[in-house]
């Protein structure tokens, strides 16, 4: 056993107080508790400039903003969201959850938590800090496709030195992770009783650990180029345009189940709590959950259909793709065949699991229409991609940490959240989000490109919708606020195990979970 | 009408006349589906796509019959009470093998799909289309009406972006030099660009090829119909990327004979405009336009551009200095900006015009005429 040894192992109000308490800390809960405020202020931020985005889009003509910083918005949006709001979000519940799910004391390397952790504030200083630099922020997409991010301003450096920064970051939180999970299990706990969740996150650290490298590699050529006078990615000095896109898709794909996995393992825990039944073929979701990750390496040029590869190459990447479908399917079985003959109850967090469900998979069913070579190459940089990746990303990522975050809330504060605050933001969620992003599907299917500040006249009447339904989804997600703020300040009491069915080490510490837990392992089962 | 995208005149009339019986039918097809396909292939993929749905729709109301019941009858509240199954091995492997079995069945047409796709051997007309911060050229490189050179810009006017002016039916989608096709012939277009990646996308014909700048790449499509067409760039290509559309007009053989040889006759006329001596108003008349057309949308109609990635021509050392020097940055670009290398794009007396305009505008005031001949005489060094 990993021998960690707190700060302040007997009490914790001998450290630090006030501000250098969080500043200093190693506990994996405070840690956690940073990581996810942190994410739901970039996910906030990064939330308004997507309402920017819909202003200017509400109807055909310029009224907003100017198509250079149009593009700086669509760009940052992404980038914020990724790095900023998911994957931090996703790092936060592996602290607060992995080591009282696993009946460890802390994560692994302590200290070098408080480090991955405090890195991100820099990086979103970094990222946010160029939209004021002369210039502006990278207006390249957050995809940073050379050459035209080799034409960006300075704003373009600090977001690769941002990306420089949070994949340190991720990187440490991946190999934290690995560690703790394969290092400090309570005795007992075979892998192949471990909770979902960790499983998801154990091969989601392996992802992250494989791609967050290429990414740096991608955008440190891309750094040369614009300064160093290097030609990776111009074809008069001898590089390839193209080739940037191979390397940065080789992350991409992998980088798409860094945010989605995570997601399966919460909603994996969600669902057997409510249904008060085991998780129906555990196994099958461990492989299936594998399987997805080895796949996700050879799928990428699925995102260069566009690009002009010889038909062998299309038509591998097409069925590797397709082939995606296989194990995701056995998944969404899996979660129905829990729910089958179940006693089941819908609290907030089983509202959003089963929510997740619905619309994620509708994602999924538009991921196979893209997964089509022939088609892809229609709805390729069309608004129908758009509208496919914020469905398994919003649907999927985004609704899959709502539920988690209800579903432990009582857990880590010690109060239950209230239901009636829960619901009203998951039924407000899910039908703005449908009305923000199904008319999207037509969008794309028509011909309205993507990236555009401007549009035909055709396009008008869905953007109005798809408009309207995003400010209702972003005004909706400051009830989430309200009913978090609340569930820290009062409310029912949580009893240690806070529902009725929840299952797991997490549910045998008292609520909320005291500030040192599991200082001598627990024996499982 | 359909919703914007052209036709010609008969499909407007066939349009019309099944609004009054049809008239749901058609509004779906055109807002909620793929644009009506005009091209073999565009047809294959409307069909795979509709086939997609169809198969997707199923499984969906499967799957979610299936949840939806749960959700209903195996509720706590209506006195279910939980199994305890949590495992069942014929099950599992029928819900792995049976999906495979529907992906090979959906593999099938799209692979046949992507080899015709590919196949560009044997065109009738060859057009290269080269992606250019923020315009599309065209070369004919073979075939009927080879040797025709044409460069094509939005042509929606400022106003109607700013909210000026009202919008017109083809607003953003329109060009001021189309390209011309004939109808039922084999069209190979190359796509390449010179400074970033952008993307020639027709969505009636089913094609969208990246246009990569050093490299060329190619499609094919083969217009069943006559009619316009209007497609946009694809790929982000920078500021302007959402006004750079593709419009082609599919016409009659003896259409496109006689538009080849307008444009041939066009050209020799051009040629005559490069070698002759301009008076200064003459030029400064001619490159207003060109800069309307070419530079206005990074440098500004005030000449004050948009620093600092565009710079401003208006009092810069480079316009009111040595005429070398700026015919020198217009001709070749400014590597690594959104500057261009004009000197391939546009003729040499639109160069002149324009510099010379630049010359004498706003408040740069050097009284100098910049002939064709400097220009020719720079393009030989």
């Amino acid at each position: 056993m990993a021998a960690v040894m707190p700060d302040h192992l007997h009490d914790a109000h001998h450290g630090p107080t006030g501000l250098m308490r969080w500043i200093t800390t190693t506990n994996h809960k405070d840690i956690g508790t940073m990581y996810l405020i942190f994410s739901f202020i970039m996910f906030l931020s990064g939330g308004v400039m997507a309402l920017t985005i819909r202003a200017e889009l509400f109807q055909p003509g310029l009224q907003v903003v100017q198509p250079e910083f149009f593009n700086q918005l669509t760009t940052m949006h992404g980038l914020v969201m990724v790095f900023g709001a998911i994957m931090p979000a996703f790092v936060g519940f592996a602290n607060w959850q992995i080591p009282l799910m696993i009946g460890a004391s802390d994560m692994a390397f302590a200290r070098m938590n408080n480090w991955s952790f405090w890195l991100l504030p820099v990086a979103a200083v970094l990222l946010i800090g160029s939209f004021f630099v002369p210039g502006g922020a990278t207006a390249a997409g957050w995809t940073l496709y050379a050459p035209l991010s080799v034409q960006m301003g300075m704003g373009m450096d600090m977001a690769i030195f941002a990306i420089h920064i949070m994949g340190v970051s991720s990187i440490m939180g991946a190999i934290n992770i690995v560690v703790t999970i394969l290092n400090m299990r309570a005795p007992g706990m075979t892998m192949m009783k471990m909770p979902l969740f960790c499983w998801t996150w154990l091969i989601t650290a392996y992802l992250l650990i494989a791609v967050m490298p290429v990414l740096a590699g991608a955008v440190t050529m891309v750094l040369t180029d614009r300064h160093f006078g290097t030609s990776f990615f111009s074809a008069a000095g001898g590089g390839d345009p193209v080739m940037y896109q191979h390397i940065f898709w080789f992350f991409g794909h992998p980088e798409v189940y860094i945010m989605i996995l995570p997601a399966f393992g919460i909603v994996s825990q969600i669902i057997p709590t409510f249904a008060r039944k085991p998780l129906f073929g555990y196994a099958s979701m461990v492989y299936a959950t594998s399987s997805i990750a080895i796949l996700s390496f050879s799928v990428w040029a699925h995102h260069m259909f566009t690009t002009g590869m010889p038909a062998v190459g299309q038509l591998f990447f097409m069925y590797a793709t397709m082939l995606i479908a296989v194990p995701t399917g056995v998944k969404v079985f899996n979660w129905i065949a829990t729910m089958w003959r179940g006693s089941l109850t819908f609290e907030t967090p089983m509202l959003w699991a089963v929510g997740f469900i619905f619309v994620f998979t509708m994602g999924g069913f538009t991921g196979l229409i893209c997964a089509i070579a022939p088609i892809d190459i229609q709805v390729q940089d069309t608004y129908y991609v758009v509208a496919h990746f914020h469905y398994v990303l919003v649907a999927g990522s985004l609704f899959a940490l709502f539920a988690g975050a209800y579903y432990w809330l009582p857990k880590w504060t010690g109060h239950m959240p209230d239901e009636r605050i829960g619901k009203l933001h998951f039924w407000c969620s899910i039908v703005f989000f449908n009305i923000t992003f199904f008319p999207m599907h037509f969008l794309g299917l028509a011909g309205m490109p993507r990236r555009i500040p401007d549009y035909a006249l055709q396009f008008a009447d869905f953007n109005m919708m798809a408009s309207i339904g995003a400010f209702g989804f972003g005004l909706s997600q400051l009830i989430f606020l309200v009913a978090v703020v609340k569930c820290v300040r009062g409310g029912e009491k949580a009893a240690a195990r806070s529902w009725e069915g929840a299952e797991g080490l997490e549910w045998t510490v008292p609520s909320p979970a005291p500030h040192h837990t599991f200082e001598e392992a627990p024996v499982f089962k | 009408m359909d919703g914007g995208w052209d036709m010609s005149l008969a499909g407007r009339h066939a349009v019309a006349a099944s609004l009054v019986f049809a008239s749901p039918a058609v509004l779906a097809q055109s807002r909620y589906n793929l644009q009506s396909p005009v091209t073999g292939v565009a047809a294959q993929i409307y069909d795979m796509h509709t086939l997609m749905l169809l198969i997707c729709l199923v499984i969906f109301i499967a799957v979610f019959g299936v949840m939806f019941w749960a959700v209903f009858k195996h509720r706590k509240s209506q006195g279910a009470v939980a199994a305890n199954f949590h495992e069942n091995t014929s099950v599992e492997i029928a819900w792995t093998v049976i999906p495979v079995f529907i992906l090979l069945g959906m593999a099938w047409p799209a692979t046949k799909t992507v080899l015709e796709m590919k196949d560009t051997r044997d065109p009738d007309i060859t057009i290269k289309a080269t992606g250019y911060q923020w315009k599309w050229g065209y070369d004919y490189l073979q075939g009927e009406g080879q040797g025709i050179r044409l460069v094509s810009n939005l042509s929606t006017p400022r106003t109607q972006m700013d909210g000026q002016a009202a919008k017109g039916e083809h607003y953003l989608i329109e060009v001021d030099k189309p390209v011309v096709v004939p109808v039922g012939k084999k069209i190979r277009v190359l796509t390449t660009a010179s400074d970033v990646i952008h993307s020639w996308w027709v969505p009636a014909f089913g094609v969208k090829q990246d246009a990569i700048p050093g490299f060329i790449r190619d499609a094919w499509f083969r217009a069943d119909k006559e009619g316009i067409y209007r497609g946009n760039c694809a790929e982000l290509c920078g500021r302007d990327h959402g006004y750079m559309p593709i419009e082609v007009h599919v016409v009659s053989p003896q259409a496109y004979s006689q538009w080849v040889a307008e444009q041939q006759a066009a050209m020799a006329a051009a040629a005559g405009d490069s070698t002759r001596e301009w008076a200064l108003a003459e030029l400064v008349e001619r490159g207003e336009k060109v800069f309307a057309a070419n530079c206005v949308a990074c440098h500004q109609a005030d000449g004050k551009g948009l620093p600092p990635a565009f710079p401003p021509l208006d009092g810069a050392a480079i316009v009111r200095g040595d005429p070398k020097a700026q015919i020198d940055v217009v001709l070749k670009g400014r590597p690594g900006t959104p500057m261009a290398a004009f000197g391939a794009l546009l003729s040499d007396a639109d160069i002149a015009a324009v510099i010379t305009y630049t010359r004498n505008t706003w408040s740069n005031k050097t009284g100098e005429a910049i002939q064709p001949s400097q220009i020719a005489a720079a393009k030989g060094n």
